[in-house]
């Protein structure tokens, strides 16, 4: 997954990468394994500026549903800084370029609370859950949005 | 076109703080 030129564009775009091996960097795997109760592989973290953990991804996905787990936690973490329009923006990205990852019914969620925090408009909130009828229909977060209906 | 993950941590963690940008931080046992 790390290959694919997408994957590549977003890391280099979004994050400084570092990483543990559990063999090669055996004592640093266990110093930041510990710090981070991380003990299984792949286990990839997003932290923010301040080495704080934001966003987990554990096991391995395919292609589009890692790279929609990259993206959420991105968004996330503009989204617990209050950036209401960078991250409705990234969630966006996510259900426009990834329909039918994983990731996407719960970016569509996001996009709508994003976009509720940034104008106060319920409105905002009414058209995603609309949205639901037709998309993600199956998905926990369709439930979770039905309320706004 | 590549990702050059870094190995120190400890470096990695200072030069976010200073840059104020995320860091991605991957636990792997994939062969290197």
């Amino acid at each position: 997954m790390w290959p694919d030129e997408r994957v590549v564009r977003f890391v280099n775009e979004n994050f400084l990468p570092a990483r543990v091996h559990v063999k090669d960097d055996a004592d640093a795997f266990q110093r930041y394994g510990e710090k981070y109760n991380a003990h299984w592989t792949p286990t990839v973290l997003e932290l923010d500026p301040n080495g704080e953990e934001q966003w987990r991804t554990e096991g391995f996905l395919p292609l589009d549903d890692f790279l929609g787990q990259l993206m959420l936690g991105r968004a996330q973490m503009d989204f617990k800084q209050g950036k209401w329009a960078e991250a409705e923006k990234r969630f966006r990205e996510i259900v426009e370029k990834l329909p039918k990852a994983d990731a996407a019914a719960e970016a569509l969620y996001w996009t709508g609370v994003s976009k509720y925090k940034a104008s106060h408009d319920p409105a905002a909130l009414k058209e995603t859950a609309k949205a639901f009828t037709t998309r993600y229909k199956d998905s926990s977060w369709a439930k979770k949005a039905s309320i706004w209906a | 076109m590549e990702i050059k993950f870094s190995h120190d941590v400890d470096n990695v963690l200072k030069e976010a703080k200073k840059q104020n940008k995320p860091v991605l931080l991957d636990f792997s046992a994939a062969p290197m």
